[in-house]
């Protein structure tokens, strides 16, 4: 991600890096060529989208399932192929943690070391796994085998600590096991993950997360799709439920069934033609009504989600912050999500 | 509350990601149910529902869609109401603690599929995206396999079903940013781009993807939406409070005997889920736990009993996030887990914003100083001061998440931070505390 103005501490705490892509004469005589087949499939990706440029981020990652980290010949790839100057490009990869500025080992290995795994002992993993490569964060160990990583949170917390290896996951790890893992890995051994499909290398994932399948035909793809995977901590609520036989309240039927049910298709379509019945005239004017542009702006100035994703209304987490600790903060004040109009951040006016 | 599966309800069938177990189980009716209604009368519906965003924000999803610019009867359409109208779907689950919609992804994509497909028409949208973070292959793999299989079946494509009704639907793997989970910085990622969010106004309703009108909704959220239809807005109302209804996926994680995914009605407590979870684990007691994830304010025992839905949390002086429920105990400290969440905040700050790029940065270096012993009577106003130049002042809401584990730890645990000050820096203070010598990890 983003580069701080690094002091070495900075990047120890934070884990960031701002090396230089490797063009060494070394590395890039060993690169296997992007050949016209890669530039065939980049185009089949820039197909996919409405705007060519969406492309980039997986053509980014076809890149790397060749080359097995963003080269200066990827860069320049994906630049001819969008119309973009190279700085465009290296400055979208640069900002993903995904791509790899130096050839990545031939599986990647990374540790979650955020709060709750590194509680449940995600952080001594990674020290054990650092020992035992002898490499730190974002580096290779000299057998090539394995590139080991630092990773924040895996959006696998019920399952802490995890690993993954080329992203595939081994779920609930301790320092034996993972290390285990690791010694397998560097004799050639493919452990199986925890959550179904097989493993494969790094070059393999980086193709599956380009939109193409990694498998040489389709019975192995399905059989990564089917394979079994141990699903307890997901399914743990559906099996305490089945024990207690507790179930969510029936359904007492569909829903109230359209006026209109038997000509949908002339609604659906954004060409500016207007409801065919009576009804739906009368309501899309209710709509056109209560949805003018005032309104809506109204409407959207109030929106609590400015910042959205992060469950974060504005206004409201000041007041808690304003709080003098060890007092209880003003509930009166902390109303409904939707209720306080967000005030306009300093700076922004 | 019992337990209520409904989003989880085929979680437990043999395969349930293939598109036959998903038909045999009610799978896709929803949708036949959808498109013999008109788009207005679903946005209707979603409305009368109660649906709330699932994403941590909680914004009215019915509202959402309306927001969406449509041509008027019998004009000819200008600005964004002329353009084509996008739904993205933000899959880009990434909130430390958060880990509910990799597991929907994995068990039942087709229930986000046909929720996709159903909001779509209901926007009159033809290009979907679902934007999938990049380590989750897993998740991934099994969604791009429920994708084709419902353009196979006829569910995707042109003329879906026979209606007349055409819809394109891409998956996009992200490539490791946490920032993307923004849905504007998502958006900027999904272009191409660095994903750096942007400022609001526009609302990504008016100028969203490509300029043009767009829904950004979470995978829960959507998920939701099948059920909605086939169940009705009653139905749907029937579940938890009032004003916030609806199933919910609650996700216990950390120090309790059975971490996992339940899923309860919106307004279930903790004591409930821990009930559920068999507790904390044999020997130890709750010490501080988040409601919905690492940008949540910290509560703790005292706070069991509130209800988790979006207003009893926000009133109780948190938020209800992701219901991503992470259990710590009396042996966890609370300024260590607190520099870690700092520590995850300053790599994913994307540095566009001044305060938050350069104020996470400092945060850490006080923290680590305080956990390391070397802090000072006045880090512990640097803090708060930090926090207060950081939160509202950032075009995005992550700068502000930073600042919540900060300010509620300081709230509640003053006192463990001092007792990790040098002696003479401690008497600055008027105090003298000796921290209890706790276990570094299980």
């Amino acid at each position: 991600m983003s580069s701080l103005p690094g002091s070495p501490e900075g990047a120890a705490t934070t884990g960031l890096v701002d090396t230089p892509v490797d063009a060494s004469p070394e590395t890039l005589a060993q690169l296997p060529p992007l050949t016209e087949q890669t530039r065939l499939e980049a185009r089949e990706i820039m197909a996919r989208y409405p705007q060519a440029r969406s492309a980039l981020l997986p053509m980014l990652h076809l890149v790397q399932s060749v080359q097995g980290y963003v080269s200066p010949e990827g860069v320049a790839l994906c630049a001819e192929e969008l119309g973009l100057t190279k700085a465009e490009v290296g400055a979208v990869a640069t900002f993903y943690t995904m791509y790899k500025r130096r050839p990545t080992g031939r599986h990647l290995v990374s540790v979650c070391t955020n709060t709750l795994c590194s509680v449940l002992g995600g952080q001594r993993i990674m020290d054990a796994l650092s020992a035992d490569l002898g490499v730190h964060h974002d580096e290779t160990a000299a057998d090539g085998s394995v590139t080991l990583e630092h990773a924040e949170c895996l959006a696998a917390c019920d399952y802490a600590p995890v690993v993954t290896v080329d992203y595939e996951f081994y779920d609930q790890q301790d320092v034996e096991s993972a290390r285990e893992l690791v010694a397998a890995l560097r004799r050639g051994e493919k452990p199986h993950p925890t959550r179904g499909a097989p493993l494969s290398d790094f070059r393999g994932i980086s193709r599956q997360l380009a939109g193409f399948s990694q498998w040489a035909d389709d019975g192995s793809a399905a059989a990564a799709v089917d394979a079994p995977w141990q699903a307890g901590p997901t399914l743990i609520g559906v099996h305490l439920a089945e024990e207690r036989g507790e179930t969510a309240p029936p359904m007492s039927g569909p829903a109230a069934p359209s006026a209109a049910a038997e000509e949908p298709r002339e609604t659906v379509r954004p060409s500016g033609r207007t409801g065919q019945t009576p009804g739906e005239e009368a309501a899309d004017a209710r709509v056109a009504a209560a949805d003018n542009p005032a309104e809506r702006a109204g409407a959207e100035q109030a929106h609590p989600d400015r910042g959205a994703e992060y469950g974060q209304p504005r206004g409201r987490q000041r007041a808690g912050t304003d709080t003098p600790a060890g007092t209880e903060p003003g509930t009166s004040e902390q109303g409904p999500a939707t209720s306080p109009p967000s005030p306009t951040p300093p700076g922004k006016a | 509350m019992p337990l209520t599966p409904v989003l989880t309800s085929r979680w437990g069938a043999d395969q349930p990601w293939r598109l036959s177990t998903y038909e045999s189980l009610e799978g896709y009716a929803a949708l036949r149910t959808a498109l013999s209604m008109t788009p207005d009368e679903l946005v209707t519906l979603v409305k009368d529902s109660g649906l709330r965003g699932r994403g941590g924000a909680g914004f009215p999803t019915g509202m959402k869609w309306s927001f969406i610019p449509q041509p008027k009867p019998g004009e000819t359409p200008t600005g964004p109401a002329a353009k084509p109208k996008y739904l993205v779907v933000n899959a880009d689950e990434g909130e430390p603690g958060t880990c509910k919609d990799l597991p929907l992804m994995m068990t039942d994509p087709h229930s986000l599929v046909e929720g996709v497909i159903i909001s779509a028409y209901a926007i009159r949208c033809h290009y979907a995206v679902i934007y999938v973070r990049g380590e989750a292959v897993h998740a991934h793999r099994r969604l791009v396999a429920a994708v084709q299989e419902a353009y196979a079946a006829g569910y995707l494509g042109t003329d879906v079903l026979g209606s007349g009704y055409d819809l394109e639907l891409v998956v996009h793997a992200g490539a490791g940013a946490y920032i993307c989970g923004e849905e504007t910085a998502l958006l900027d990622s999904l272009e191409g781009y660095r994903g750096q969010p942007r400022l609001k106004p526009p609302f990504p309703a008016v100028a969203g993807l490509y300029g043009a009108p767009t829904v950004i909704n979470n995978v829960e959220t959507l998920a939701s939406v099948p059920f909605v239809v086939r169940g009705g807005a009653e139905w749907f109302k029937a579940f938890g409070p009032e004003k916030s209804p609806g199933p919910k996926i609650y996700s216990l994680s950390g120090r309790v005997v059975r971490p996992g995914q339940y899923e309860a009605p919106m307004g279930t407590t903790m004591r409930e889920l821990l009930e559920m979870a068999g507790g904390v684990r044999p020997g130890h007691e709750l010490k501080f736990w988040t409601p919905g994830g690492s940008s949540t304010p910290y509560f703790t025992a005292e706070h069991l009993d509130v209800p988790l839905d979006f207003d009893s949390v926000a009133a109780a002086g948190s938020m209800l996030g992701t219901t991503a429920l992470m259990v710590f105990d009396e042996t966890d400290s609370i300024v260590e887990a607190t520099l870690r969440f700092t520590e995850f905040y300053a790599h994913e700050s994307c540095g566009k914003c001044t305060p938050c790029r350069e104020g996470t940065y400092w945060l850490v270096q006080i923290l680590e100083r305080i956990v390391e012993g070397r802090g000072t009577a006045a880090d512990l106003d640097l803090l708060t001061d930090t926090c207060d130049n950081i939160l509202g002042r950032s075009f995005c809401a992550l700068g502000d998440g930073a600042t919540s584990c900060i300010a509620s730890s300081l709230k509640y645990f003053r006192d463990e931070y001092i007792a990790l000050l040098p002696p003479e820096e401690q008497g600055r203070l008027g105090r003298s505390l000796r921290l209890e010598p706790v276990g570094a990890a299980s």
